[in-house]
């Protein structure tokens, strides 16, 4: 057994373990049970989409931004996309219906990845059925995802200048029905989760950073508003419409495993308000903004003009070009602030893409989180920073 | 004309009492590995319902021979030994775990005498292996080696994963041990008996002694309801049960002491902890709801109250979290155990007043 000269036991705790959400690698060390140095080893999911980007047109690589954070796919597609369209300056061209779906999808995406985050957080302090109610309503998200894109998770929906196809008939429906049976699940994850004294003797004063540490740090999302921080992108820095929607931005204040939780929760409550407002404002009309350079021409058009033609095959075959020059655009996702930094150098590919992923980010803050607390609390602090490794290793 | 029923003894009639005992050990053996195998299908199936949805429901009506086919599937998986462990040790644990559950069933009465004649003469047989006068320090006692079992586990797997889960265990079970042991003393002060038999006899009677509550019966769960709580807390701390279920804390420890286990050694890690859930659930049964004793034919009601105190577990491990390894020491050091402790000196006083 390697125990060293001192008193210290050094543990690998992944990157095949149970809780460590996939394929992280935690280097503990452990004096008794107590957690003195804490060191994450990642890249064991690295598979080199931005170096992958850097060979394909701007198109192709929606499909690779939906491997970032695989839980919430379609908040990739929306910060790429929106990157893209800062880059070409078509974002006030984007039609209303465009925008509402892209925050009906956004937001059903914030649900998903949310629900996943409590599924297995609770599950990893031991409430194990939680863990199923979670995925009971998630289904009900996937099932969403599959009738507008196709796919259950790697959606690939949103598109350069639009949408990849209408909502199919019935489907709002559906959202409505779902996101107003929402509230209620929530109340069911409340019941058997927040007032249980087992629940809040787990969470409760664990894993604590203060606001000045987690700025430091760059930690963003719900992880940060519980340290009392009150940023949101959606409402600090709008995008796609979102200043139109009435909502609140939970924050708190206990800096803890428990306000995170919380914040999470209200901000799915906020989640459901905003979707049905959407859907209120949801008129028919064009799925993909008016620039035929950009945005590929319907079927009909296609075997009808000779110009519509021209650009499908200019844009299938090559791709489009944009100016040169550098854009960040920054989205709030449900892990935070999602970030695309594209450099352009004039072709149909980008020079570089660099991207900020929130998991990455917040991850920094886990050796400060755990030294000097139980094993048992290494978990609870994983589960509370929601991380995916998908997205830390892109 | 109304017989008095003879008493079997090896001394009188040796081969008859040898029958007798041989047929009660396995009639006795086979239903607790019954329970034991229909109980990880119960467990299944509830928590399923609980959680929404089936439970297993493919393998025979209803999914019934689940357990039979999980028992071949374990049997027949290769027998890996770690190459780094200490390889007796290593098979001894799961023995060490699986004996001393069982034989705890030896003490507990099921039922009351069973009469029968034979060569004219009637005879009574008690429906418990044996009667021991010590009973229930036996079954603390078997509760005490079965840590063995899992220490040696820890140790002998040479895992990192596995000593954690064993050191948990050594420590979680020495300390709800003392609140286990000592929420019993209370009940041995009332019925002045260690015999489970003596103190099923006492609880037949009516409550307090009292005739206006002769309806009721005076079982313990009515006289000493706190130590009852300690028990069952207690014991579910003792049998690794959620949310005391630190030792095989699959989120923490992988899969804690049985970690490295694989095959049939680790199917009796798994029936060990069932086997151990029914130990318990009768001995709770027997000390303060009365045993046996109850509206059907004995057996039954006893058979109706174990059920009744595995749902409870089952349904425990549905809803609770699991508490962590600091404040588990603290619930059973400074709560439990100075709560056992007030308890014992209520119950001196009470005895002493009345």
């Amino acid at each position: 057994m390697a125990v060293n000269n001192s008193e210290t036991m050094t543990i690998n705790m992944g990157p095949q373990h149970p809780s460590t959400h996939g394929v992280l690698q935690l280097i503990l060390e452990l004096d008794g049970e107590i957690v003195t140095k804490a060191t994450p080893h990642i890249g064991f999911l690295h598979r080199g989409i931005e170096k992958l980007s850097e060979h394909r047109t701007y198109h192709q690589i929606i499909p690779l931004t939906d491997r970032l954070d695989y839980l919430a796919p379609m908040s990739n597609n929306l910060g790429y996309v929106l990157a893209v369209e800062k880059l070409l300056g078509i974002t006030d061209e984007i039609p209303e219906r465009v925008q509402r779906i892209r925050v009906i999808m956004a937001e059903l995406t914030r649900l998903k990845s949310h629900l996943v985050w409590l599924a297995t957080h609770a599950l990893d302090i031991g409430a194990m059925t939680v863990f199923l109610y979670c995925f009971r309503e998630r289904e009900c998200i996937t099932d969403i995802y599959e009738k507008v894109s196709g796919a259950r998770m790697t959606s690939n929906y949103f598109r350069v200048g639009g949408l990849s196809a209408d909502l199919p008939d019935g489907l709002e429906g559906e959202i409505r029905d779902f996101a107003e049976s929402m509230p209620g699940h929530i109340e069911e994850y409340e019941g058997l989760l927040t007032g249980n004294r087992i629940w809040q003797k787990r969470t409760i004063g664990v894993g604590k950073i203060s606001a000045e540490a987690a700025i430091d740090i760059g930690i963003t999302g719900p992880a940060l508003r519980a340290s009392g921080v009150d940023w949101d992108l959606r409402r600090d820095n709008p995008y796609s419409g979102y200043d139109d929607y009435d909502f609140e931005v939970p924050v708190r204040t206990g800096c803890d495993t428990f306000d995170r939780y919380k914040v999470r929760l209200d901000e799915m409550r906020q989640s459901a308000r905003i979707v049905l407002q959407a859907l209120d404002k949801l008129k028919p009309g064009p799925i993909l903004a008016d620039c035929p350079k950009i945005v590929l021409p319907s079927k009909k058009d296609v075997v009808n003009n000779i110009e519509s033609l021209i650009h499908h095959f200019k844009i299938v075959t090559e791709g489009f070009k944009t100016e040169p020059g550098e854009i960040y655009h920054g989205i709030e996702a449900p892990k935070g602030e999602l970030g695309f930094y594209l450099v352009a150098d004039g072709s149909a590919y980008p020079f570089r893409m660099k991207i900020r992923p929130p998991s990455f980010v917040n991850l920094q803050g886990l050796p400060q989180m755990v030294e000097g607390r139980l094993l048992a609390d290494v978990v609870a602090v994983i589960g509370t920073l929601d991380i995916v490794l998908g997205e830390i290793d892109r | 004309m109304v017989m008095t029923p003879e008493v079997l003894t090896l001394s009188e009639t040796p081969w008859l009492f040898t029958g007798v005992m041989l047929g009660k050990i396995i009639v006795a053996f086979v239903a607790t590995l019954l329970i034991v195998a229909y109980a990880t299908y119960a467990e299944r199936k509830i928590i399923g319902r609980m959680q929404t949805r089936m439970g297993p429901n493919m393998t025979g009506p209803k999914g019934l021979l689940q357990p039979i086919a999980d028992g071949l599937k374990l049997f027949f998986k290769e027998d890996i030994i770690p190459s780094q462990s200490h390889w007796f040790a290593f098979i001894l644990a799961p023995m060490m775990i699986l004996a001393p559950a069982f034989v705890s069933i030896a003490v507990v009465p099921f039922g009351g005498d069973l009469q029968f004649t034979y060569d004219g003469t009637l005879y009574a047989v008690p429906m418990q292996i044996t009667d021991l006068n010590i009973g229930l320090l036996f079954i603390v006692a078997m509760a005490g080696l079965g840590v063995y079992g899992i220490v040696l586990a820890g140790l002998a797997s040479n895992s990192k994963y596995a000593l954690l889960g064993g050191i948990r265990s050594t420590a979680q079970m020495i300390s709800y041990e003392l609140a286990v042991g000592l929420s019993v003393v209370a009940i041995f002060m009332l019925s002045e008996t260690l015999s489970l038999r003596g103190i099923v006899a006492v609880q037949q009677l009516p409550l307090w002694g009292s005739d206006s509550l002769s309806f009721l019966p005076n079982w313990y769960i009515f006289t000493q309801p706190l130590a009852f709580c300690l028990f069952v807390v207690g014991s579910m701390a003792e049998i690794n049960r959620t949310p005391f279920d630190l030792p095989e804390a699959e989120t923490e420890l992988v899969s804690g002491f049985c970690t490295e286990y694989s095959a049939m050694k680790y199917a009796l890690f798994f029936m060990a902890e069932y086997a151990n859930m029914i130990t318990v659930s009768a001995v709770t049964t027997t000390l303060f709801l009365g045993g046996w004793g109850g509206p059907f034919w004995g057996w039954i009601n006893f058979l109706i109250k174990v059920f009744a105190f595995m749902f409870f577990f089952i349904w425990i491990r549905a809803t609770f979290p699991r508490l962590r390894y600091d404040q588990l020491m603290y619930l059973g050091w400074k709560i439990m155990l100075p709560l056992a402790l007030v308890n014992i000196v209520i119950t001196g006083i009470a005895i002493l007043l009345w």
